[in-house]
């Protein structure tokens, strides 16, 4: 085997490795990719029901209630982004973490019924954590703005009006 | 005073380094031996510096010296002692110093072990280390100090994040932070190659023990890792593909394929300057892994505080390093001679088929996690990719990877003809099909079936391996016996990594068939999951030493015989105002049963309470296969047999690969 011949073959190898992975990465990104969507979007443009998406917002204070259907206990919360509020089914245990008034993501598709049904709730980390995707939707929205200090409670989102925001906005007290 | 010496040694340190950096580099360039011979004596003094910093800083941590800004903000007296001491690099500040001390003791173990290795090539990788610790030094000097103090001094410290007081943090961080800076050896054996202008085959007998130890403590690392999410976290996973278990999977991936394309330069001279690339390119990707994660650029639960002063720094520290050494690379690279030729079909050729393949996984995954955080930067849309893209991706790649696995130290060197070794191997193929279609009738999806046939063709095949090797069977076993002693270590080594990869693979196939149940149960009430029975028996508080907790008691019955009784339990940390999950999990090494406490409702006369239940057919083979893979190379390693011509201090030069 010449040097020639061997460099050909190599280069030959590097591409069928390379190109597969190329060719299964573009497959599935096509199929996999999980969009963000604050609840306004989701009202706006609901996603096909057999879509994955991110839903993330804040759980409306004293929303949360509970179902039990065949022994499973299912968690009912509403998650808003200050214009529009969306009611996720979630059959599990929710996060340590997962507190009223607080930042939330859901992981799920939506259902024809127009309620989330979520797959995976994620809380994360310390009581001042806000996941990005959520403090940039409410940036969005015009309901908060980091500079003025904590996020105020969700339960007064859909009642308050964008100029609010300009003010800084002193959180209740009660809203954990 | 204590903190002040800390701070003190760390700056002293970082001098150290600078001058470790520099003065050795000079000597080796003008033959200089006075210059040269600093460097081990420059790498030992910073290594003592550094370890009494770590020390000054675990002392604060103990004594409750919340004069200390790190201490304050992450400890409280209350702790118990271990999570006084753990929690030092449970937080930026903290981790980022064991980093540094953990990178200087590699810079004294090769001022110390790697006396037999050529003066001017130990002062040149002394120097190369010398100069990354310098930078991180600085890095941590100005801004992420951990000795930093405030004033007024608070009376009680925040407290650590309850989640973070779990005995798996005491040894998770620190050797995965080992194995993530052990590579900083073989890179800057790679710098100093280029350099030099010269890799031959002694080079790669001498980076290959490193690479190997630093691979070791990466695997062992990983699989604590994925352990300790299993246990603490309590979702019943083991992987997340969350951006920062990537960030250590992919120097994994590029280090796997280090360890065995170094094998190909020792014993053929080939592939030489693809060599030098993985190693410059395994620890820019353990560099970027660690600090990129942390420095807040990637949305992910490991990071930490963000700050921008940080980001800019470290950015500007990776792309010098980075940039640095590929820019040397690039120049000096064209001038190393190519060296043996060998067929398709040989032990190189199926060495550069699993190079192309993991590399191949590699670029996958690193394109999974970098692109969400592109499309946002350029973009603005937030997009995530999770286990389904993954999954979608890597197991495809990985299913041939180990299917050539198999045949690999089976063939011989240089040209191979492939009738004998599948003569060899026929039985470990059989075996494999018998599993492919056990599997066939007992699993779900297609996946996780070809997951077991390979994987139960990669144990086989191993077997096959040694058993070949000992003539097993074709002769008295007392020969056997004698063939076995006379085997260099290495090839049991090779076999045993090999087979755990089996065995971690089959562990994550059966994980697929695991089922769960979340019940809400009065107490005393059953119920049924996997065959089993599970029973709520009892729901009591308990007190701990800095939180109260609930602990539930389940009866887990079989055919109503008992198999064992789970304790799991909620805790709620009052200073922080957190509850944590406690997992109880009993395993009989086939499967386990792992149940967690949720939620209590109702009126306190007859409350209910959530109960999730998981049985995981196969997990705890996912950890043991990775410690066993670690061990075979922690085997090898230790192999000292065949060496020629090495002084007898030489430790870690002696490995020799199989044959």
């Amino acid at each position: 085997m010449t040097r020639k011949s061997r460099r050909l073959w190599l280069v030959v190898a590097c591409m069928i490795g390379l190109g597969s992975a190329a060719a299964l990465t573009l497959n599935a990104f096509s199929s996999n990719i999980v969009f963000f969507m604050a609840p306004s979007q989701v009202h706006a443009k609901p996603p096909p029901a057999d879509r994955t998406i991110r839903l993330g917002g804040m759980v409306v204070a004293g929303s949360v209630r509970r179902e039990k259907v065949k022994d499973s206990p299912v968690n009912l919360f509403d998650v808003t982004d200050g214009q529009a509020a969306v009611t996720v089914r979630y059959e599990g245990i929710l996060p340590d973490l997962f507190r009223e008034g607080q930042s939330v993501v859901a992981v799920g598709t939506v259902s024809p019924d127009g309620t989330f049904r979520a797959s995976e709730v994620l809380a994360k980390h310390d009581e001042t954590y806000m996941p990005k995707e959520v403090a940039e939707e409410l940036r969005r929205s015009g309901k908060w703005d980091p500079r003025f200090g904590k996020a105020p409670d969700a339960a007064s989102w859909n009642t308050m009006t964008a100029s609010d925001t300009k003010k800084p906005a002193t959180p209740t007290p009660d809203g954990n | 005073m204590n903190p002040e010496l800390g701070n003190f040694a760390l700056a002293l340190a970082c001098c150290m380094a600078a001058g470790q950096a520099i003065l050795p580099l000079i000597g080796a360039n003008r033959r200089d031996a006075r210059l040269m011979a600093l460097a081990p004596a420059l790498a030992v003094g910073q290594m003592i510096a550094l370890i009494t910093s770590f020390a000054c800083l675990i002392h604060a941590a103990i004594t409750n010296d919340f004069s200390v800004q790190n201490v304050a903000a992450n400890s409280a007296v209350s702790k118990p002692l271990l999570y006084k001491i753990t929690g030092v690099w449970g937080n930026h500040e903290g981790s980022v110093l064991l980093w540094a001390m953990i990178l200087s003791i590699c810079g004294g173990a090769v001022a110390l072990f790697g006396r037999n290795l050529p003066s001017a090539l130990q002062a040149r990788v002394i120097a190369v280390l010398g100069g990354v610790a310098a930078g991180f030094e600085l890095f941590c000097l100005t801004t992420s100090n951990p000795f930093a103090r405030v004033w007024p001094a608070p009376l009680d410290g925040q407290g650590m994040n309850p989640l973070l007081q779990d005995p798996g943090l005491a040894f998770h961080p620190p050797i995965l932070y080992t194995g993530y800076v052990g590579f900083a050896v073989p890179f800057a054996f790679a710098i100093a190659a280029l350099i030099e202008g010269r890799v031959d085959a002694a080079w790669g007998r001498w980076v290959r023990p490193w690479a190997v130890a630093a691979w070791c403590f990466l695997t062992c690392g990983i699989a604590m890792g994925s352990w300790w999410s299993y246990y603490v976290l309590g979702w019943g996973g083991y992987w997340f593909w969350d951006p920062v278990e990537n960030a250590s999977l992919i120097p994994w991936l590029t280090g796997t394929a280090l360890v065995h394309s170094a094998i190909v330069v020792e014993k053929r001279e080939a592939l030489k300057i693809w060599t030098v690339l993985l190693a410059i390119g395994t620890f820019s990707f353990s560099l970027s892994g660690t600090f990129l994660v942390r420095s807040g650029i990637l949305n992910s639960v490991h990071a930490f505080a963000n700050d921008p002063a940080r980001g800019v720094f470290i950015l500007g520290l990776l792309a010098l390093v980075i940039g640095g050494s590929l820019l040397l690379f690039a120049i000096r690279a064209p001038q190393l001679t190519t060296g043996g030729l060998f067929s398709p079909v040989s032990r190189e050729g199926l060495l550069v088929l699993n190079n192309i393949l993991l590399c191949s996984i590699c670029a996958v995954v690193l394109t999974g996690t970098m692109y969400p955080p592109f499309m946002s930067l350029l973009f603005g849309k937030t997009i995530s990719v999770g286990k389904p893209f993954f999954d979608a991706t890597t197991i495809p790649l990985a299913i041939p990877l180990m299917v050539f696995m198999g045949f690999g130290p089976m063939v011989p060197w240089k040209r191979a003809q492939m009738w004998p070794v599948l003569r060899r191997l026929w039985w470990a193929a059989c075996v494999a099909l018998v599993a492919l279609v056990f599997a066939t009738f007992r699993m779900r999806d297609i996946l996780p079936v070809l997951a077991t046939a390979t994987a139960v063709w990669v144990i086989c095949s191993s077997i096959a391996d040694i058993a070949e090797r000992l003539r097993l069977f074709r002769q008295p076993l007392a020969q056997s016996w004698q063939r076995a002693r006379s085997l260099p270590r290495a090839v049991f080594g090779a076999a045993l990594a090999h087979a755990g990869v089996g065995i971690v693979v089959l562990g994550i196939a059966g994980m697929s068939q695991a089922a769960h149940r979340i019940v809400e149960v009065h107490v005393g009430e059953s119920e049924m999951l996997a065959g089993d029975s599970w029973t709520l028996t009892d729901v009591h508080p308990a007190e701990g030493p800095n939180y109260s907790a609930l602990v539930a008691t389940i009866e887990v019955r079989h055919n109503g015989r008992l198999i064992t009784t789970l304790h799991p339990s909620k805790r709620t940390f009052a200073s922080q105002h957190q509850t944590t999950t406690e997992v109880a999990i009993h395993t009989n090494l086939m499967a386990d049963i792992y149940g967690v406490l949720g939620d209590k409702h109702g009126d306190d006369a007859n409350p209910t309470y959530v109960l999730r239940l998981h049985y995981n057919p196969l997990a705890p083979w996912m950890w043991l296969g990775g410690l066993i893979m670690a061990f075979g190379g922690a085997l090898s390693l230790s192999d000292r047999r065949v060496r020629v011509g090495a002084p007898r201090r030489a430790k870690t030069v002696d490995v020799v690969v199989a044959q």
